[in-house]
């Protein structure tokens, strides 16, 4: 920053830490202490209560946490397989620019594609035979796969065209075929980038209520529908520590993938 | 596993492609037979043919975009020809992929794979030729000590040096036994020191396999001087001219050559003799001056030529500046004249092993480069200096545009 004097730097970052905190810190703040609120009348919440931590981890609403974490889990996996089995081939395309293009916008599409207009084309493409999956759990995980599936291309392609051809180009030299070409020089190189695309096809997933809450069968309920259905019943402290819980198991889940991601990046 | 391959490459030969000269001469490793390459409608190859015999060395010469790599690629099977075909060891493999020619590649920026150590680098291509494992460890071994690796085989490629991920690479290629090995500008990414480094060991090293045929893909003219039994210049996705170097050097067949080989400065001129096919010595004028030198080709009188000469085939013609002026005027060519031509010192560069004069010729609108050698008198810039070169140093060439 080009401000010279000492009490303008420090106005400077006053603002911004002011601003920061308004906008990011506060509401998580004030969820954090509505979880544990018994009451809250005044500026400050009043009775402190575990009650509703307890409750948003006893049975029912636990089991919405099982479900989102299973979710989110078959969705990321599903839409990190399909967007790098997409990226590597799109970028093994480099010849055909066209075909690379069109490969990108059909990926890039859901992203530009508002999750509630996913969950409606869902409902009405799956809800007549043949392919009946209305009422069923995987609709909600196709739907999870489908708005992720745009994040983790777009991660993994960037990666796999930042690739040197020639590292791909030297092993198939020494004999390998393209499969193991695949299997041991380019996969282990986009290693990191795939860890990336996983941890953040989770995060978009464990959070997701747009197009989940169109598709849902009432035998599973993910998490942020919980969290929808007690605003909407007025349980705010109830909904604060559904979403507490949900944060922390995100945020463990992303710990666990950084981690294998650190030691990818190590090798 | 490689030699029966080689043995059955033998008991098949290509069909469809006599090769009426295979029972005289032995067979190429490697044959180009009119290769093109074109991307969309940029040709970056265009109708090569070139072939390496077993235990030679051709270097590809030429600037950037001359189509060289695109060459090696071709031969590699990294490019598929737009037309053409593609023989090692007279078996067509035009339409094989790149891991069934059995071609060993060393790559400019060397092409480690970087999440394997050194070792397992250098094994890869044993493995995927499902080597037995003690055979992979042996083989490793004794290439790692081949390039003198041996003590780094476990370490990651990014902890070494560029000249040490150059010789992992170069034992990486050479692990599989190929019978031919592409190198593409393999030491361009390396600094001056070390690239004269490891130029000598590329020598060492090409002692070492008499039976390999390399191609040696550079822009370095001292690379390909040092390494190749024959060069092949190339320019605008063509072959220019091919031949030893010697041959190329002192008498190269084109301006581009003469040029681009040895920095030669190319005066334009018209021949006054008759030269027979054979070639002779041959007299022209250049401008006033009158020349002679190495015609190797038939030339009529009146017919344009151009004298190329080397820089450091001047000499400083012991005469005063005076002298210099007066030659200037009066041009008219007796015999003490002949191959002596004066200028004016335009810049003096001082290159430790000697010195580099640009030198404006009067009367012809030319500049000449000239090395002197160390320990010569050294002109300043603007003093007026006699050129003078030996006939059998001076060369005509056709006069082709640059």
């Amino acid at each position: 920053m080009l401000l010279h004097a000492k009490s303008a730097r420090l106005a400077t970052w006053t603002l911004l830490a002011a601003a920061l905190l308004l906008l990011v810190a506060a509401p998580l703040l004030v969820t954090f202490m509505a979880a544990f609120a018994g009451s809250w009348n005044g500026v400050l919440p009043a009775a402190p209560t575990l009650r509703h931590v307890a409750g948003a981890l006893a049975a029912d609403n636990f089991s919405s946490l099982v479900v989102s974490l299973q979710t989110a889990v078959f969705a990321s996996l599903l839409a990190v397989l399909l967007g790098t089995w997409a990226a590597v081939c799109s970028a093994s395309a480099a010849a055909s620019p066209g075909l690379a293009r069109l490969a990108d916008a059909v990926f890039h599409l859901p992203a530009a594609v508002p999750s509630v207009v996913v969950g409606l084309g869902l409902l009405t493409a799956f809800s007549k035979p043949p392919l009946l999956l209305n009422g069923t759990v995987a609709i909600v995980v196709v739907a999870q796969s489908m708005l992720v599936l745009a994040f983790a291309y777009s991660t993994v392609s960037a990666a796999a065209r930042g690739q040197d051809p020639m590292v791909a180009l030297a092993a198939a030299s020494l004999g390998a075929s393209q499969l193991r070409v695949l299997l041991t020089v380019r996969l282990p190189l986009l290693l990191p980038a795939i860890a990336a695309a996983a941890g953040l096809a989770v995060a978009l997933c464990m959070g997701e209520l747009g197009a989940t809450v169109m598709v849902y069968p009432a035998s599973w309920r993910t998490l942020p529908v919980t969290v929808f259905a007690l605003v909407d019943r007025g349980a705010l402290f109830d909904a604060a520590a559904n979403t507490l819980v949900l944060l922390a198991v995100t945020v463990a889940v992303l710990a666990v993938i950084a981690k294998c991601r650190g030691n990818s990046a190590v090798r | 596993m490689l030699s029966t391959m080689k043995k059955s490459r033998r008991a098949a030969p290509a069909a469809g492609h006599p090769t009426p000269a295979a029972a005289v001469e032995p067979e190429n490793a490697v044959e180009l037979r009119d290769v093109s390459v074109s991307y969309g409608t940029t040709v970056a190859l265009s109708g090569l043919s070139l072939a390496v015999a077993r235990g030679e060395t051709v270097a590809l010469l030429g600037p950037s975009g001359s189509g060289k790599s695109t060459a090696l690629k071709a031969i590699a099977g990294f490019e598929r020809p737009s037309s053409g075909r593609v023989l090692l060891d007279g078996v067509d493999v035009t339409d094989a992929s790149p891991a069934r020619r059995g071609i060993g590649v060393v790559v400019q920026q060397y092409a480690l794979f970087p999440h394997m150590r050194v070792d397992a680098n250098v094994a890869y291509g044993l493995k995927a030729r499902r080597m037995p494992k003690a055979e992979i460890a042996a083989r490793v071994k004794a290439m790692l000590e081949m390039v003198g690796m041996e003590g780094h085989a476990h370490k990651l490629p990014r902890q070494l040096s560029g000249g040490q991920q150059q010789r992992v690479a170069i034992a990486r290629a050479l692990a599989i036994r190929p019978q031919v090995l592409l190198l593409d500008e393999p030491l361009s990414a390396l600094d001056a020191s070390l690239r004269a480094e490891m130029l000598l060991e590329l020598q060492a090293l090409r002692a070492e396999l008499p039976d390999i045929a390399m191609v040696y893909v550079t822009h370095d003219q001292s690379e390909a001087l040092t390494l190749a039994d024959r060069i092949a210049v190339m320019r605008n996705a063509r072959l220019e001219e091919i031949g030893t170097a010697e041959q190329l050097y002192s008498r190269p067949a084109g301006a581009f050559t003469a040029k681009f080989l040895g920095g030669a400065s190319l005066l334009p001129a018209i021949s006054t003799t008759v030269v027979p096919d054979g070639g002779a010595m041959g007299s022209v004028l250049a401008g006033a001056h009158r020349m002679k030198a190495v015609a190797p080709f038939a030339v009529n009188p009146g017919g344009r030529v151009l004298v190329a000469v080397r820089p450091h085939a001047w000499k400083l013609a012991a005469g005063s500046p005076a002298a210099a002026a007066g030659w200037a005027g009066d041009g008219a060519g007796d015999g003490y004249t002949v191959n002596s031509l004066p200028g004016r010192v335009e810049s003096v560069q001082w290159r430790g092993a000697g010195h580099r004069l640009q030198v404006d010729l009067i009367g012809l609108s030319e500049r000449v480069t000239v090395d002197l050698p160390a320990m010569s008198a050294v002109p300043a810039p603007g003093d007026l200096v006699v050129l003078t070169v030996e006939p059998q140093h001076a060369v005509l060439v056709p006069a082709g545009e640059l």
